[in-house]
């Protein structure tokens, strides 16, 4: 073995040894406290438990049903229709991946909430002396997921339409296909593993919500709820059990999901021109598609604008009128004038930021070590250790690190729960996914006869790495990064687990003005999320 | 005088599939083509010179010099690869600069860069993206970027399979002029026979990961070593049994004759014109035998019409022992 050899075999199992220890033991040490008899037994008996992992299930999989039922028929919309407005529209129509989770739930509660902006009108209009409805229990959950998590399906039809060729449609109707059957034998195979792949993000997405149930669930329970109720009790055994069982529930959608999402035959089959979109010719159908692209952005859009809209009203103002009598900007003025809120402005960024530069740290390694070349026993490993964190509801694996992290055991086991450490930590472990894939990806898709020509001109290992690989996959680790820190800045799930007042994020700080009844401070640092975050992603999608 | 050694060189990637041993001494200066079939091991070797694989056995030797277990970054070996691998996120300036860091300021690079894009014709060229330019500019690219540090050896693997087949010819014998006025150590690697034999002083003719023959192109198709090279170099009739000895073989015999060796009249081999190709210059016959063998004959484009009978002799034949 060379010296460079044998230096790559130690870096690639010291990644592994450092990977296996930040996701894979504090998911060990979960099962392992789970295997207390008393907390199975207490989880066996309690209706509630049997009734929050069935609830979990179906919002998952109704969440997974009514995104389709939206995403898809506007990603045909707008990949094959041409009318006017299509490219502004289409981009706007992905607005909700902008708002952080919690965030979106936060405006839906000004929006539709019993005080909320819409059912303030309806009351209004209607002469009603209680508000039309209560934004509580599975409907507004899957009102809330229908919202956020369409985009997926939108997305990644839209790009599996544009990945087909249009001459794969004209030879189906040159051999006597009509349109329907163009779609139903043809379009629809072909784009399937884009389907799946939607189906599947957006499954894991709706397991792990917990802004949505948390905010509206009120009587009603799932099981990330039900982690965070029971670990509030001080029931950890219990804790534990549930978060097992969610990872199994968890790990079962994604092998079910992942065997129809493997084997995408387009890109077997060659490139070729996606289909043209097609001009609708008829005025009238024409202006009425415009009217209905436009009407459903602005409902889309109507979140965003009530989190603006109700971050400019003072404290105490807005009573029983159907719009704010008084507008201003004195909650950003707060924001920025008083240290205590402040804080949680500078710990979110500074948590994001060290969070973010630790998982693409690990990210560029795995990259370098086995991003390249063959697949190899270390690549299956390091790959599946980096995506093992997306697999877990991130309820699941804040619990498991604030068990893992509660004890002293060096070298395996520190005291972190409490100190300022453990939260930047939570963040990085879940981000390692979006890191991970982005860059493997971009370094699976440099010529490995680039490194080669570098070398042949004299230039080493590091050289070779600082002057080609690292400009080359820049896109990819760009864009990694920036869904990363948006990620964490908007973080609530882990937050609420492992948060100290210390580190306090934007996310709780926003819970507790809500719990003050300050909506127009918990508005003000909504709006700076929503915006910080579009400028991040923005910025990440330059290229 | 040998300047770069290949001596015993050998790799093995698996039970079936042994590269070498194979010995090369190649003169400074001298421009060498690796000739053969896919899978003959041509670009492993190729590679192997680079110090992009090890060898498991053997040594390589520049002046004197062992570089067997250097580095490819501390060769000093300049390389030209297939799809050129121009760095995509660098204009072409940079991209002829890079292995030139650490060799002198600023304004003695920029100097260097600029001679070796003239080289290629390509002065001015410094600020352009490279995906900007055809294939054939590409190509200069690479060849300047490959150049610029002033390497011992060059390597070019496949340099023209890239090219549109208009400009291949054209930029062979610009690839020949350069390397010639460089004055450079070059091997090189091809499939092609035409290209091996215009552009190479020597070819070495490599089969299954053996070296078959070495020597000038004139060497090869005169004199080939092996019914291997007698037909993967040059077009080739084989002939055996009566078909041979009615051309003047004797038992035991096989016969290897080049086209232009055939010709129509005297007493040979009677045949029937099946196809004719015309060509301009000449025109190819293919004539069947009464025994069923094919033979393709070069001829005047007059001398016969498709369904003649014809009689064809040789006028020379390579001769080999039956296998």
């Amino acid at each position: 073995m060379t010296r460079a050899a044998r230096w790559t075999a130690l870096s690639r199992a010291a990644l592994v040894l450092l990977l296996a220890w930040l996701v894979a033991f504090p998911i060990l040490m979960a099962a392992r406290a789970a295997a207390d008899p008393a907390a199975l037994d207490a989880f066996a008996h309690r209706a509630t438990e049997w009734r929050a992992l069935w609830g979990s299930v179906w919002i998952a999989v109704a969440s997974v049903l009514l995104s389709a039922a939206i995403g898809v028929p506007l990603a045909f919309l707008f990949e094959w229709l041409d009318f006017p407005g299509r490219k502004t529209l289409g981009a706007l129509v992905a607005l909700p991946a902008v708002l952080p989770p919690f965030v979106g739930v936060i405006s839906f509660l000004f929006l539709y909430g019993e005080s909320g902006f819409v059912s303030r009108a309806v009351q209004g209009l209607l002469g009603l002396s209680q508000p039309p409805w209560r934004l509580q229990g599975a409907g507004a959950i899957l009102l809330v997921h229908a919202y956020s998590m369409y985009v997926y399906f939108y997305l990644f039809t839209r790009a599996g339409l544009a990945k087909l060729d249009a001459s794969m449609l004209e030879a189906a109707q040159v051999l006597g296909a009509g349109r329907r059957q163009v779609l139903t034998r043809v379009v629809l195979p072909l784009i399937r593993p884009s389907l799946a792949g939607a189906a599947l993000l957006v499954f894991m997405t709706a397991l792990g919500s917990f802004s949505a149930p948390y905010v509206f669930g009120g009587g009603f329970r799932v099981m990330t709820t039900q982690i965070v109720a029971s670990k509030l009790n001080g029931e950890m055994g219990l804790a534990m059990v549930e978060s097992v069982t969610l990872a199994a529930v968890a790990l079962l959608g994604v092998a079910l999901l992942r065997r129809t999402e493997r084997d995408d035959i387009l890109v077997a089959l060659g490139k070729g021109t996606a289909p043209r979109p097609r001009r609708i010719r008829r005025p009238l159908v024409r202006t009425l598609a415009t009217a209905a692209g436009w009407a459903f952005t602005v409902v889309l859009l109507l979140p965003h604008l009530t989190l603006v809209l109700v971050s400019l009203v003072p404290y105490g103002t807005w009573t029983t009128e159907t719009l704010p009598p008084v507008v201003s900007f004195v909650n950003y003025h707060r924001l920025a004038a008083e240290p205590e809120r402040l804080a949680p402005l500078l710990n979110s960024t500074w948590m994001a930021a060290a969070s973010t530069a630790g998982a693409v740290m690990l990210g560029l390694a795995a990259g370098q070590l086995v991003g390249r070349g063959r697949p190899g026993r270390w690549r299956g490993v390091i790959e599946g250790l980096i995506a093992l964190p997306w697999a877990l509801p991130g309820t699941v694996f804040a619990v498991a690190l604030a068990l893992t992290f509660s004890a002293a055991q060096p070298p395996l086991r520190f005291v972190l729960v409490g100190t300022v450490a453990i939260l930047p930590l939570a963040y990085l472990v879940r981000s390692l996914p979006i890191t991970g894939r982005a860059l493997l990806a971009g370094f699976r898709q440099l010529d490995p006869a680039l490194d080669e020509a570098a070398a042949s001109l004299g230039a080493g290992r590091w050289g070779t790495f600082r002057r080609v690989t690292l400009p080359l996959v820049r896109p990819a680790l760009m864009a990694g990064a920036s869904l990363a820190f948006v990620g964490a800045l908007g973080d609530f799930v882990a937050s609420i687990v492992l948060y100290t007042y210390d580190n306090r994020p934007i996310s709780i700080e926003i819970m507790s003005s809500l719990r003050l009844s300050e909506m127009g401070i918990a508005a003000a640092f909504g709006v700076i999320l929503m915006v910080a975050s579009a400028a991040v992603l923005a910025v990440g999608a330059r290229r | 005088m040998t300047y770069l050694a290949l001596q015993q060189l050998r790799v093995r990637f698996s039970p079936t599939v042994e590269i070498g041993p194979v010995s090369l001494d190649i003169a400074k200066g001298e421009i060498l083509a690796l000739l053969g079939p896919s899978g003959s091991g041509k670009t492993t070797i190729l590679r192997m010179l680079a110090g992009f694989e090890a060898p498991q056995a053997g040594r390589i030797a520049v002046a004197g010099e062992d570089v067997t277990a250097l580095p490819p970054a501390r060769r000093h070996f300049g390389m030209v690869f297939q799809h050129y691998a121009l760095f995509p996120h660098l204009d072409v300036g940079e991209n002829v600069a890079f292995g030139l860091q650490g060799s002198g300021e600023r304004g003695a690079v920029d100097a260097r860069v600029a001679e070796a894009l003239r080289l290629v014709d390509l002065a001015g060229f410094e600020r352009r993206k490279v995906h900007e330019l055809s294939g054939g500019q590409q190509q200069r690219v690479a060849l300047a970027r490959a150049l610029a540090p002033a390497p011992r050896v060059l390597l070019l693997d496949e340099p023209l399979s890239n090219l549109d087949p208009t400009l291949r010819e054209r930029t062979r014998r610009e690839l020949r002029a350069l390397i010639q006025r460089v004055g450079i150590t070059t091997v090189f690697v091809t499939h092609e026979q035409d290209e091996a034999f215009d552009l190479g002083d020597r070819v070495a003719v490599l089969q299954h990961g053996q070296l078959e023959q070495v020597g000038t192109p004139e060497d090869l198709y005169e004199r080939p070593a092996s019914l291997f090279v007698a037909t993967f170099v040059g077009r080739a009739n084989v002939l055996k049994d009566g078909a041979a000895r009615a051309l003047g073989g004797a038992p035991g015999e096989v016969l290897v004759i080049r086209p232009e060796s055939l010709r129509f009249g005297g007493a040979g081999l009677a045949a029937v014109v099946r196809e004719r190709r015309y060509t301009g210059v000449a025109a190819f016959y293919v004539v069947e035998a009464e025994s069923g063998e094919r033979l393709e004959v070069m001829a005047e484009p007059g001398a016969a019409a498709v369904g003649a009978r014809v009689q064809v002799t040789a006028t020379r034949a390579i001769r080999f022992p039956a296998a």
